[in-house]
């Protein structure tokens, strides 16, 4: 379909990388809506997500519409988001 | 749209027609796989369970090994038992709601391993024979009760297999079936959507019921869900939270109202779309979903798996085409034509749909054709 990450809802700060993408590569996110000219910034392997804007600390990362966990670093536009910088909200026995 | 199953005495239909060595407690299993071996045509499992269990656990456990022996896919089976424990044979075979071709057979009662072996061959041997009388008829797709997992799930599975076994769902409610939503921990995170096409306020209040008693295990443990939910593979495949996992599992449901919570291993009353609450664990599920009366299931997978199950098939998807590619002796179906652009989501689940009426009408899946049974049944944890 011509395009390099899956945006699956409007609303979304991040999309799924449909092949493995590379640093310095400028990629095409499209679905529900478009970003285009996204520099990479991190390796993004098939299936991983990248940040289609600037997301702040602390920061709610959104796919599907909704709330998938919170950013525990900035996030600029083109990383990767993974384990090293959202943590979930869920489930969070740890923190009581 | 109609099936070729086998309609039973208590109006259920099966899509296969097994004979089934069950044995009821963990001293039978040996001898369980003894008779099975020697009498060609017959299915067994294995389990550590039948001894011990208190309270709660017992009921469901019985109930769980009740609803597998008494399932339309099994026309005959043959429960053994050692003699002197918690859940015998005529405990099964009292708790079976159906009225099936059922004998017992008790190692002690027989003298031990060699007498129970021979006695045992000869009544499953009988059974054999007694439903090769059964055969296949027409019944409409509403008989079918198609539960769905997921299992080594990666972010794709929630973009093309996920939503694709969502659409073949909505067919099959469309045509007064029923599907079974399952893994209460793949619903945590996705409660408030999911509760949106409740069919009342009971259903609603149930989901935020059962998801909570599963987070909650993990909140007395004193830990992050995320150590176990997502699992190590699902990470490398690109989920980072529970809640990106749970939005993309829900979307195997489809999008038709939720008529009913039911519990483990528990018989649905309400066609349409179900949500059973049962841990995520690929066989403790499925196990549960046939002993609540499924008689096909629809697994998708990212990272793969082969698993099967003993007496009903399981058409495994696959998320993206480089899985299918690799492991295509396991998978069933490739979803990957998504991504690709050669398929839409909704023409996947024409195909999907279409897939679970021939599979239901007898044509057999990957993992039956190299004989995977994967069998667990959920422990609460009450034996002593």
């Amino acid at each position: 379909m011509g395009t390099d990450a899956i945006i699956c809802h409007p609303d979304d700060t991040v999309a799924t990388a449909v092949r493995d993408l590379a640093p310095g590569e400028r990629v095409r996110a499209t679905g529900c809506g478009e970003v285009v000219g996204i520099e990479l910034r991190d390796s993004v392997l098939l299936g991983h997500k990248l940040a289609l804007r600037d997301i702040c600390e602390g920061e709610e990362i959104i796919k599907y519409g909704e709330k998938i966990g919170r950013a525990t670093s900035a996030i600029r536009q083109g990383e990767h988001v993974h384990l090293h910088n959202v943590d979930g909200l869920r489930g969070r026995g740890d923190l009581r | 749209m109609k099936f070729l199953g086998y309609v039973r005495p208590d109006g259920r239909v099966g899509t296969r027609n097994h004979v089934l060595i069950f044995p009821t407690v963990i001293c039978a299993t040996a001898v369980a796989q003894m008779i099975q071996r020697e009498v060609p045509g017959t299915v067994t499992v294995d389990h550590p369970h039948g001894c011990g269990h208190m309270g709660e656990e017992k009921d469901l456990i019985v109930r769980a090994m009740a609803g597998v022996c008494s399932h339309p896919n099994v026309g005959g089976v043959l429960l053994v038992g050692l003699g002197c424990e918690l859940i015998t044979p005529e405990v099964v075979s009292g708790a079976m709601l159906a009225n099936r071709r059922c004998e017992l057979l008790s190692i002690q009662a027989e003298g031990g391993t060699r007498g129970a072996v021979q006695k045992g061959k000869d009544l499953a041997a009988r059974l054999v024979a007694e439903i090769a009388q059964d055969e296949r008829e027409p019944t409409d797709i509403s008989a079918l009760i198609v539960g769905t997992n997921c299992g080594g799930s990666d972010t794709l599975s929630g973009l093309t297999a996920n939503p694709a076994v969502g659409a073949a769902a909505d067919r099959i409610v469309a045509g007064g079936g029923t599907v079974i939503l399952s893994e209460t921990p793949e619903l945590i995170g996705a409660e408030h959507v999911l509760s949106r096409r409740a069919a009342s306020a009971e259903v609603r209040r149930r989901i935020y019921e059962i998801t909570a008693a599963t987070e909650e295990l993990a909140m007395k443990a004193g830990v992050d869900i995320r150590n176990s939910e997502p699992s190590p593979g699902n990470k490398a495949g690109g989920l980072t939270t529970l809640e990106e996992k749970s939005l993309g599992a829900i979307l195997k449901g489809g999008t038709s109202p939720i008529r009913q919570v039911i519990s483990y291993a528990e018989r649905p009353i309400e066609s349409g779309l179900v949500i059973m609450d049962s841990p995520a664990h690929d066989a403790v599920c499925n196990t549960g979903m046939i002993a609540g009366g499924a008689q096909i299931i629809v697994f998708t997978t990212g990272r793969g798996t082969p698993l099967g199950a003993p007496t009903a098939p399981v058409v495994k998807v696959s998320s993206n085409s480089g899985l299918y590619r690799r492991m295509v002796d396991n998978l069933d179906v490739n979803a990957g034509s998504v991504l690709e652009g050669t398929e839409t989501v909704d023409e996947l689940g024409e195909r999907l749909f279409r897939e679970i009426v021939s599979v239901a009408s007898g044509r057999l899946t990957k993992a039956e054709l190299l004989g995977h049974n994967e069998f667990a049944i959920h422990s609460l944890g009450l034996n002593v």
